[in-house]
């Protein structure tokens, strides 16, 4: 899998490989579709700089005339540019591939701090449990009951009106990381705190007790690898949403501008000329969007399937 | 003819390593008001059995090949509708555990008084009458309180009580009990047996009983089938086979009991465990566990790992074993001889 | 019982509080009030005598305490922008909101339980596997888009010419597949049929009518896959339990045992589910009263965003926690009552 993480117990990892993840993924024509698409979208949109024919972030080279031209199998196009041009004249496809890079960033990035930040509180509930559990516990209901898109709009408002504008907009993917990884903790944090409830109780938790083994070392080391596995099947379902968060984010104004645009403010800048009749401005891009996002949720679909045993097909 | 026939039931499981075969020609006759107990150890195809009878087997179970027939009529053929009309009706079933039998969001009335007005033409009031005579005679304490309650308010002992309740609803001719004191205190299994015992009495109603407790079986059945692996090995009078078990199976299950064991001196049991259906030994199933694969002189039986064995009559009761076989023939050529 | 509400209120005012203090403590932030009243032109000196008189020069615990004290007076102070009393901007923009999501709310409901059973009960068949497909897609696409989509579509409409157009057959395709579109899609129609107060309302005529379908349909389009799959997922869980087991051996008819066996089991876990996702469509509804420039609560806290308009935020946020709280306790008291098991006695489902 492409999201890997640096502390699994050895043999369990190598266990799963060898066994029935992987003879499922071989078997499974859907999965192994997705992920070809998946790793092809990430590959080209990182590449970007070596494959895209121009460079949108450069003003020198943007063409004015041309334009709001439509993609080429249309009439009335320029073969230099495939995928069309939008209202200002940038080349369509370089710049979907430049937006789909820093949706991806974004998208990985937030979902770094979010594991980060809800494992790690997570644990200290689960493990730790009393007033610590009932705080961070209530913390996250409220936050959940707000919906994290709502909590990332707030948030987002709030730091742009006390960072500014332009501060905000040059440092917008960090921002936008900060954001939706603050926004979405919660899920990882529940879901990291049912697990270590359950394997609390188990009895290697307690022989490391009894060896003396310090509480961080016993969580950290112990507990955690033996809840990897629901992390992992959340986290494909969280890419996605990150994904689409940011790209809400960018829609309402709230996310990257348009001088350095993601794949939601391509969609945003475009749908102003849809009336006009140039759809592929924004249909285009939310087409990009849609196969990345629906690769990676039949990914988590098919992982949670695989994953959990109580399923059986057939 | 008797009220119900299963002949040469075969039934199998289509999984994905292959074909199981859960019941392999099973055979035997219920007459009406007749108590038949079935015993044998988990896996065995107890449950299986009973399940199969009202077609209720989920898939990938299905009925290969056999008959089941009750009053004259095929039930294993029949389509759903047919079926339905007898489930609940003239045949029902009662369950092992009563908690998760009884849907709990439902109330004990509408449980009783859909399974009413599912076969008859009632008014609710008159089905709420009904399910009122039924609860005082399995002895529930207020029983017009007990229409209105769910499930999760009552006890376990009750539940069950009203489950026995629920199946006597139609004056069925025959109610089959899957395990039913299995899951409920010991001090008030006995209860809840005898409180069965006497209803089939009262209402000459046939019981099928499947249990593996052989002291409830004793105690309770006319005749008695004891499975293993899926094929039935020894069937006969209850009285009978208790005293003088003939299949080794049925005598280690005999020997087991608490009551047959020395005092101070450790419990018998069988060694060994009964295998998976989907890797069962070749020629009879019990051979691997059994203490008599070798002849009365010491040299060793073939037919046992080779054969499956058939049944024979013994007396009253049929056995299929080698053994039992070999010793019956030994006797008939000893009288011939005279 | 009583208890419980209690608990519930004393909860909503808890969030209220954390809210509006929250609300409160960045607004110097948010930009300028002054400058957003009188612009730019009024030199400072007056700017600073307006910011005397309005007392935003006092310590924050004094503005936050006469604000709290108006506040439980109903006065959430007036909007900059518009220049009234915040919760009069609310109460103008709420009833278009509250029709777009009772709209969807009804698409959902309507059409995900049917689809959802129907996909349980027969999980191989073509329609519930084209069902399951679609659902996945839709969950993919963000709400935003699929409003842009559909407008394309409807709105505007889409000439197909994929098949060659000189052929009778050709022909028919693209005419089938073309669409003229028409449908409206922007803002809510000028025929509104005025209720009471400030409602009017959308439901009443045609052209109303007409105008909520493309935002009723684009704001259903995240939650209905949502739900199909979690009904569908329920049914089937309850389909393998014993009880259903037991209903069938009882002689119980087949659509009994679905509708009222399994059916009541499979939508507890739903309702609650459903209480949840309430916070998630309100912040749907922003992006949807976006798009079709719906003038609901959605796009006026947008615009307020925009503006700095902290009375209307402040107001909007704390409004918006009532709601909260208020969905879950109707959709705790609906469990409760659903589900036999459990005693409200302030206990949570």
């Amino acid at each position: 899998m492409t999201t890997s993480t640096s502390t699994p117990a050895p043999s369990r990892w190598e266990r799963l490989r060898d066994s029935f993840l992987w003879y499922s993924f071989k078997r499974d024509r859907t999965a192994q579709l997705c992920l070809a698409v998946f790793i092809c979208l990430v590959v080209t949109a990182f590449s970007a700089p070596l494959l895209a024919p121009t460079d949108p972030y450069d003003l020198a080279q943007i063409d004015i005339l041309a334009s709001e031209l439509p993609p080429f199998w249309i009439d009335g196009a320029d073969p230099m540019y495939t995928l069309g041009t939008d209202a200002q004249g940038r080349d369509l496809l370089s710049i979907i591939l430049y937006g789909t890079r820093v949706s991806l960033l974004i998208g990985f990035g937030a979902v770094a701090l979010q594991a980060l930040l809800g494992v790690t509180f997570g644990l200290m509930a689960g493990y730790l449990g009393g007033r610590v559990d009932a705080f961070l516990m209530r913390l996250a209901d409220i936050q959940l009951s707000f919906s994290t898109l709502m909590v990332a709009i707030v948030v987002g408002a709030v730091v742009k009106a006390t960072l500014g504008s332009a501060f905000y907009s040059q440092y917008a993917v960090l921002m936008l990381i900060l954001i939706i990884g603050l926004a979405e903790w919660p899920q990882y944090a529940r879901t990291v705190r049912a697990s270590v409830l359950a394997e609390k109780n188990k009895e290697y938790v307690d022989a490391a007790r009894v060896m003396g083994l310090r509480s961080k070392r016993i969580m950290f080391r112990h507990v955690l690898p033996n809840t990897l596995s629901p992390i992992f099947v959340i986290s494909t379902v969280q890419i996605a949403n990150a994904i689409i968060s940011e790209a809400a984010l960018s829609f309402l104004g709230l996310g990257m501008p348009e001088t350095h645009p993601s794949l939601g403010s391509l969609i945003k800048a475009g749908f102003d000329y849809i009336q006009s009749g140039s759809w592929w401005i924004t249909l285009i891009p939310g087409a990009v969007l849609v196969v990345l996002v629906l690769s990676i949720n039949l990914l988590g679909d098919w992982l949670r399937d695989v994953m959990n045993p109580r399923l059986y097909k057939g | 003819m008797a009220l119900l026939e299963v002949s040469q039931l075969d039934v199998r499981f289509a999984l994905r390593q292959g074909e199981v075969r859960a019941l392999r020609d099973v055979n035997f006759t219920l007459e009406r008001g007749e108590r038949l107990g079935i015993v044998g150890e988990s896996g065995a195809g107890k449950s299986v059995a009973a399940f199969s009878l009202l077609n209720l087997i989920a898939k990938p179970g299905f009925i290969a090949g056999g008959s089941i027939t009750f009053e004259g009529k095929e039930l294993n053929s029949m389509s759903e509708r047919g079926l339905r009309k007898v489930r609940g009706n003239r045949i029902s079933m009662i369950f092992q555990d009563p908690m998760m039998t009884l849907n709990p969001v439902l109330s004990i009335g509408e449980q009783m008084v859909e399974c009413l007005k599912a076969h008859r033409r009632i008014s609710t009031k008159e089905a709420r009458a009904i399910a009122l005579d039924k609860l005082r005679q399995v002895q529930i304490p207020s029983p017009e309180k007990r229409l209105d309650q769910y499930p999760h308010e009552l006890s376990g002992g009750m539940r069950q009580r009203i489950i026995i309740a629920i199946a006597l609803l139609l004056d069925p001719d025959i109610i089959i009990a899957d395990e039913p004191t299995t899951a409920l205190d010991v001090t008030i299994q006995a209860e809840i047996m005898a409180l069965l015992l006497e209803l089939c009495e009262q209402h000459n109603v046939g019981l099928i009983l499947i249990t593996h407790d052989l002291g409830v079986v004793s105690q309770v059945t006319q005749r008695m089938l004891v499975m293993y692996a899926g094929r039935v090995i020894e069937q006969g009078p209850t009285r009978e086979i208790i005293n003088d078990p003939q299949h080794p199976y049925t005598q280690g299950l005999i020997n087991a009991l608490p009551q047959m064991a020395t005092p101070g001196e450790k419990l018998n049991q069988i060694r060994g465990s009964m295998p998976s259906l989907s890797n069962l030994p070749s020629g009879c199933a019990f051979h691997p566990r059994c203490d008599f694969i070798n002849r009365a002189d010491g040299l060793p039986r073939p037919a046992c790992t080779q054969q499956v064995p058939d049944f024979v009559e013994s007396g009253n009761c049929r056995v299929a074993c080698h053994m039992v076989a070999e010793m019956l023939e030994d006797r008939r050529l000893k009288e011939e001889s005279l | 019982m009583i208890a419980f509400l209690i608990k519930r209120l004393m909860h909503a005012i808890l969030v209220m509080f954390v809210i509006s203090v929250l609300a409160f403590a960045i607004q110097d932030n948010l930009g300028d009030p002054v400058q957003q009243m009188v612009g730019q032109s009024v030199p400072e000196s007056e700017r600073e005598a307006i910011r005397e008189r309005l007392g935003l020069n006092d310590p924050f615990l004094v503005q936050y305490v006469r604000f709290a004290k108006n506040a439980v007076q109903g006065d959430f102070g007036d909007s900059y922008f518009y220049r009234e009393p915040a919760l009069e901007v609310i109460a103008r923009h709420l009833p278009a909101t509250l029709e777009l999501v009772f709209a969807a709310t009804l698409i959902i409901v309507l059409l995900s339980v049917p689809i959802g059973v129907y996909s349980a009960i027969k999980p191989r068949s073509p329609v519930s596997r084209f069902f399951m497909g679609a659902s996945i897609i839709g969950i993919s696409i963000p709400v935003f888009l699929t409003a842009i989509v559909l407008i394309q579509i409807f709105s505007i409409g889409i000439t197909v010419s994929l098949f060659p157009e000189s052929t009778a057959w050709g022909a028919w395709l693209n005419g089938l597949l073309s669409t003229e579109g028409n449908m409206p899609s922007f803002g809510r129609g000028y025929d509104l049929v005025h209720v009471v107060g400030h409602w009017d309302t959308n439901l009443a005529t045609w052209n109303g009518l007409q105008h909520l379908v493309l935002p009723a349909v684009s704001l259903a389009s995240i939650m209905l896959p949502l739900f199909i799959r979690l009904i569908r997922a329920e049914m089937m869980e309850v389909l393998q339990s014993e009880y259903v087991k037991y209903a069938r051996a009882k002689g119980i008819s087949m659509r009994r045992v679905y509708f009222v066996h399994a059916l009541k089991n499979t939508m507890l876990p739903v309702i609650t589910v459903g209480g949840v996702q309430i916070g998630t469509m309100v912040a749907y509804t922003i992006l949807t009263e976006t798009v079709f420039q719906w003038p609901g609560m959605g796009l006026m806290f947008l615009d307020a965003i925009n503006r700095a308009d902290i009375p209307l935020i402040v107001t909007y946020l704390m409004i918006v926690g009532v709601i909260f709280v208020v969905t879950n306790t109707i959709v705790d008291l609906i469990y409760g009552f659903v589900n036999p098991t459990v005693k409200l006695t302030g206990k949570p489902a």
